[in-house]
């Protein structure tokens, strides 16, 4: 019973505290497979619920409506958090060097890397559709852990980046000049910050609401 | 039955749920009359209502006569609450006041906006002092023309749309005032010869803006809704009209493209940008409604700038 959307990029990674002894490569390889499948899930259960409510009503009418609302939330979600790591890949991590050797780096990349391998191997691995309530679980579990981390990750290092863009005046833009325009990156910067409250908290309820997306189309997979 | 007066059964429905709202018997012909009945809920006044006959279709409108629709003896509509209305006049001398006032406490340099020794000082550029009478010349025309000019189509608009528009409208002018006003501001490259022409680009617009604004409402007796095609009158500032079909937008353009011109400033020329897009969103469907309204429409006609958009 997934609660996937779509393969968006704060989905829950694969990396966390097994609950089964294995070795790694059989767990991660495990986990893998389990979260493609959630993935593959997510979209599936948005085609079903369609489907569902299109026999329910014997109309195309209102479809869009049944899962309109998690669909527009989850795909504009989607954008700004692309959006959001180009930003923090060139704009911040690849402009300011002195960056590039902190620990907060380390942490969101490690949390983005497992996001694609597990999105990619999703794509790959989409026709499969066996979905234990495990799985759910396991998922929504992950999530609550990696999704934090990733976000500590992006505001350390834009914080560490900041007295660097104060003290080079990197892509600012000071009157007088003759286009009469003025722009300061490291204010700029503090309203990026700033813009993580309302934008992660949204993003933090992604998995919640999409279960309540589901269980208001009634799939039962 | 020649002469018997026809009376109409209709039931309502919600567009949504499909629920039965009210049923209405001896309803004489005109739609009206049925905006005015107690729906459930007493505050869905009717600005508020749209009625259609099918769900998803387009709202009937006030003089709709129920005779004239396709509708039995028994008509069923669809109703959908379209939330808070506002009633455009308020919403457009809201919009147009603030930029007005906005511009102002810049151009006066009232305190908190630069450093204090700034305070109420005024620039030594003459071009800052012609940038302020023309854009509050332009705003006070939008005002008297949204009061005695305009003919509106529709009474109101949601109430969503008042917080929106402010938030464009205020945001940028405030956002244009700050560096045309700033102790730092520097005046055009090309100095007086920049400025002369785009003054005169300015005006040669606001008059023609004006003129189409004019040109429209008489096209439309008072109180009246209907829609004609527009063509050039005696005055020359409409033959515009024979090229395009919503001219108020280009005159618009070609006006913020002068106060651009004059201020040099690139938060107007990006003001400028972001209204043309508006504007060519709006101009392209008024053009594709004329074109399916009028089967004589005049085929030369661009949706906004001549031969090109």
């Amino acid at each position: 019973m997934s609660a996937a959307a779509q393969g968006t990029s704060k989905a829950a990674h694969g990396d966390v505290a097994p609950k089964k002894k294995k070795g790694p490569g059989a767990l991660a390889t495990a986990y893998l497979v389990i979260y493609n499948v959630v993935m593959t899930a997510g979209w599936l259960v948005i085609a079903v619920g369609l489907v569902r409510a299109y026999v329910a009503r014997g109309s195309y009418h209102g479809l869009y409506y049944s899962i309109e609302k998690p669909l527009k939330f989850f795909q504009t979600g989607a954008l700004l958090e692309v959006l959001s790591r180009v930003f923090l890949t060139w704009a911040v991590t690849h402009s300011v060097r002195e960056v590039q050797s902190e620990d907060s780096v380390l942490l969101f990349v490690t949390a983005w890397t497992v996001t694609e391998i597990i999105r990619y191997s999703f794509y790959t691995f989409s026709l499969l559709n066996h979905l234990p309530y495990l799985i759910k679980w396991a998922r929504y579990t992950f999530f609550i852990l990696l999704y934090p981390m990733g976000v500590t990750g992006e505001l350390l290092t834009i914080y560490a980046a900041l007295p660097y863009v104060q003290k080079t005046g990197l892509y600012s833009v000071t009157l007088p000049n003759k286009y009469n325009f003025s722009f300061d990156y490291y204010t700029f910067l503090i309203l990026i910050m700033i813009s993580y409250i309302p934008r992660k908290s949204i993003g933090r309820l992604h998995f919640p609401l999409q279960k309540s997306a589901i269980r208001k189309t009634g799939y039962t997979g | 039955m020649s002469t018997a007066v026809v009376f109409f059964e209709v039931e309502i429905l919600d567009a949504k749920t499909k629920e039965k709202l009210c049923f209405l018997d001896k309803v004489r012909n005109k739609l009206q009359r049925i905006l005015y009945l107690p729906v459930p809920d007493p505050q869905w006044y009717p600005a508020r209502q749209s009625i259609r006959l099918d769900p998803k279709g387009k709202s009937l409108k006030d003089e709709d006569v129920l005779q004239h629709l396709p509708v039995g003896t028994t008509a069923t509509f669809y109703f959908r609450d379209l939330g808070a209305q506002i009633s455009w006049v308020t919403v457009f001398l809201t919009e147009y006041t603030g930029p007005l006032v906005i511009y102002l406490l810049f151009y006066f340099r009232v305190p908190f906006i630069y450093a204090p020794k700034y305070d109420f000082t005024t620039s030594k550029h003459w071009v800052v002092h012609l940038a302020c009478m023309c854009h509050s010349f332009h705003y006070m025309k939008r005002l008297l023309e949204t009061l005695f000019v305009h003919r509106f189509s529709h009474g109101t608009m949601p109430l969503r749309n008042i917080f929106k528009n402010c938030t464009y409208y205020w945001g940028f002018a405030a956002w244009m005032a700050y560096y045309i006003n700033h102790p730092l501001y520097t005046p055009p490259i090309y100095g007086e010869q920049q400025i002369r022409l785009a003054l005169i680009l300015f005006l040669f617009c606001q008059i023609g803006n004006f003129s189409i604004h004019i040109a429209l409402r008489n096209l439309r007796p008072p109180g009246s809704k209907t829609r004609k095609i527009p063509y050039p009158t005696k005055n020359p500032f409409t033959w515009i009209f024979l090229l395009v079909s919503c001219p108020n937008y280009t005159y618009e353009l070609g006006s913020w493209l002068g106060f651009t011109l004059m201020t040099q400033c690139l938060p107007v020329a990006f003001f400028t940008l972001v209204g043309f897009i508006q504007m060519t969103v709006w101009a392209k469907g008024k053009h594709r409604s004329y074109l399916k309204e009028f089967r004589d429409y005049p085929p030369l006609r661009s949706p906004i700038i001549p031969f090109i958009l």
